[in-house]
């Protein structure tokens, strides 16, 4: 049961920067985004077992895999941004997690570009 | 699992030298060395953490194929 482990961990870690919190807050958060890191990579092998599996299914499927992969570079980017975002609001910087959203949220549009022109050629390839 | 718990506890331990050694310079008059201590402190966790950073975000990188 790898969720007792993880679960451990996040409680183990919880307790210790309560205890530092009060006289070093920095190295409190440092500790929390290490154990977000470690939870983090526990799973992430797990994900890319789940997406190989999609990878299959899309080819046996005959889609076009410059789709999924560009779904998959979006399910990343918001990953990693809502990590630091998180991160920096558990540090009282509301503010600058606010900007690495918008700026994941950009990234994203800026990938999504060409698949709504694509949508948009095929309707047009529609209408007659 | 491919992580090194005992980073947390490292990172607990320093945090705890460095308070001690923040009070005892404080008290001694030392404010000075005091946040020297601190600094140190600080300097040597986050080169950990951010060695660890990046190993993370070569892991996601690889998993979803960013770029």
């Amino acid at each position: 049961m790898e969720i007792m482990q993880l679960v451990g961990l996040g409680l183990v870690a919880a307790v210790l920067a309560v205890t530092i919190r009060h006289n070093k807050p920095e190295l409190a958060m440092l500790l929390s985004v290490a154990t977000g890191i470690m939870i983090f990579l526990a799973v992430l092998g797990k994900i890319g077992a789940v997406i190989d599996v999609l990878k299959e299914l899309s080819e046996r499927a005959s889609l076009n895999m410059v789709y999924l992969g560009t779904l998959l570079k979006i399910v990343g980017i918001a990953y990693i941004a809502d990590f630091g975002a998180q991160i920096c609001r558990d540090a009282g910087e509301g503010a600058i997690g606010a900007k690495i959203e918008f700026a994941a949220k950009i990234l994203v549009l800026v990938l999504a570009v060409p698949i709504v022109a694509a949508v948009l050629q095929s309707l047009l390839k529609l209408v007659p | 699992m491919g992580y090194d718990v005992n980073l947390i506890f490292k990172i607990i331990g320093i945090g705890i030298l460095v308070g001690v050694a923040h009070y005892v310079l404080k008290s001694s008059g030392k404010e000075d060395y005091a946040l020297i201590a601190t600094l140190g402190g600080l300097g040597i966790v986050l080169i950990w953490v951010v060695q660890l950073l990046g190993t993370f975000f070569d892991q996601v990188r690889s998993v979803f194929k960013l770029f």
